[in-house]
């Protein structure tokens, strides 16, 4: 578990490695089977989910601080994802003026981020562990880097089984799922690195 | 459409889990046993009928550029009414799903049908889609969780129901391959069951080609002669 007196480097690694949240925690799956069929893209991805997700999580938190003072956390639900949402909107508006060859790189993915579970989820998880402001940028740029890592290598792999002879029923999603699979089992083997 | 039809096309032909493919994380995360699954499946169904149900009956007050933010409220709203009866009736049932029950809000399937189906028709059909597709999601979600129960500890577990658990395999001869109630089985399930889809598909498809084939031949051989037909059965050994 992720607490508040963990340092930000185990807070890194741990939700990177050992929690990685593709293949550990099942968020943001969408993107991951949908997009991954071509590295670049899946690399322009990556970025963007970095980008946004370290942001919304800094938004998020400052908006839950509203929430608690008012007492009303069951608002959690709805105010977070829109205001997730209207903020990756400004964010897209700003780059867009401001820095045109970012916007170029990663204008594409950012509107499809808005609804991907892994922002969301990252922004929950972070409220649910009670973590302080820096200490959830942390966790949330360890999620991110995860994901990239994950999304980059899983596209490596995947050009290289879609030559591969398979039978006709295993083609496309159930191959994809398959390797997934043995990814994740790979991914285990950081359980129990530094007693995490 | 028939009501009937309306509902069985989410079981198989548009299932939201083998064919859309959306909606992975929950399919995959709460599957780990039948409860957990049963809990998913009710909860998605619950909001994925209202919201289509509301939609459907404020599409002509929503002018069309709000209509996103309006339809995510209508969802989040729904959600959280889900997350908190779940939270005060089957306080072990939240837990184990954990943040998963409000992350059904940016389930992409619900937001798909809002903007696919409940926009565009009326009450009683948008109702009978949400219920089509929160039934196909339930049933598959539900077989995945037998399932890696079943290989993961050879037993059904029905907690959730107030029963005890079933036990199929008994540990005294099948120690569990707990690969399977971990995140690796839940890729491999689902993948194998897709494969399984697809296979049906194909076989289905072709015994419709091979019938309507047939079909074909006999229209042709009745109408001529009579060696004809001598022949279509030559043709068919």
């Amino acid at each position: 578990m992720i607490a508040n007196d963990m340092s930000f480097f185990l807070i890194f690694l741990s939700a990177m490695l050992v929690n990685n949240i593709l293949l550990m925690r099942f968020l943001g799956l969408c993107p991951f089977f949908g997009i991954s069929s071509s590295l670049k893209a899946s690399v322009g991805m990556g970025f963007a989910v970095v980008f946004v997700m370290v942001l919304s999580t800094g938004v998020s938190w400052l908006v839950y601080q509203v929430l608690e003072f008012y007492h009303m956390e069951y608002l959690r639900t709805a105010v977070f994802i829109l205001s997730i949402a209207a903020f990756v909107q400004l964010v897209e508006m700003f780059i867009r003026k401001v820095l045109p060859p970012l916007y170029l790189a990663l204008g594409i993915y950012l509107p499809l981020i808005t609804t991907n579970c892994a922002v969301l989820g990252a922004a929950f998880l972070a409220n649910d562990y009670k973590l302080d402001f820096f200490r959830s940028e942390m966790y949330t740029l360890g999620v991110s880097v995860g994901f990239f890592l994950a999304i980059v290598l899983f596209a490596g792999i995947r050009e290289v089984v879609d030559h591969a002879p398979i039978s006709k029923s295993f083609k496309g999603q159930p191959i994809a799922f398959i390797t997934a699979s043995l990814m994740s089992l790979a991914f285990m083997g950081f359980k129990g690195l530094f007693g995490l | 459409m028939k009501p009937l039809g309306e509902i069985g096309k989410g079981l198989f032909k548009e299932n939201p889990i083998l064919v859309i493919m959306l909606g992975l994380c929950a399919t995959l995360a709460c599957s780990t046993n039948f409860s957990d699954a049963l809990g998913m499946g009710l909860a998605f169904s619950f909001v994925i009928v209202g919201s289509n149900v509301v939609i459907s009956l404020v599409r002509r007050l929503v002018p069309g550029q709000v209509r996103i933010p309006v339809y995510i409220t209508v969802i989040a709203t729904l959600v959280t009414v889900a997350d908190y009866v779940m939270k005060a009736f089957v306080p072990d049932l939240s837990r184990s799903l954990g943040v998963f029950v409000p992350l059904i809000v940016v389930n992409c399937i619900i937001m798909g049908r809002a903007e696919a189906f409940a926009s565009k028709n009326g009450v009683w059909r948008s109702f009978l889609d949400g219920l089509g597709m929160g039934i196909g999601f339930t049933v598959v979600i539900a077989l995945i969780g037998i399932l890696r129960g079943l290989m993961g500890e050879g037993t059904i577990s029905l907690s959730l129901l107030g029963l005890k658990d079933i036990t199929v395999l008994s540990d005294k001869w099948y120690p569990g391959v707990l690969i399977f109630i971990l995140a690796p089985g839940a890729f491999l399930v689902i993948g194998f069951l897709i494969a399984l889809h697809h296979k049906i598909g194909d076989l289905l498809a072709t015994a419709k080609a091979r019938k309507t084939q047939s079909n074909l031949r006999q229209a042709a051989t009745a109408s001529p002669t009579v060696s004809g037909e001598g022949a279509s059965t030559d043709d068919r050994q």
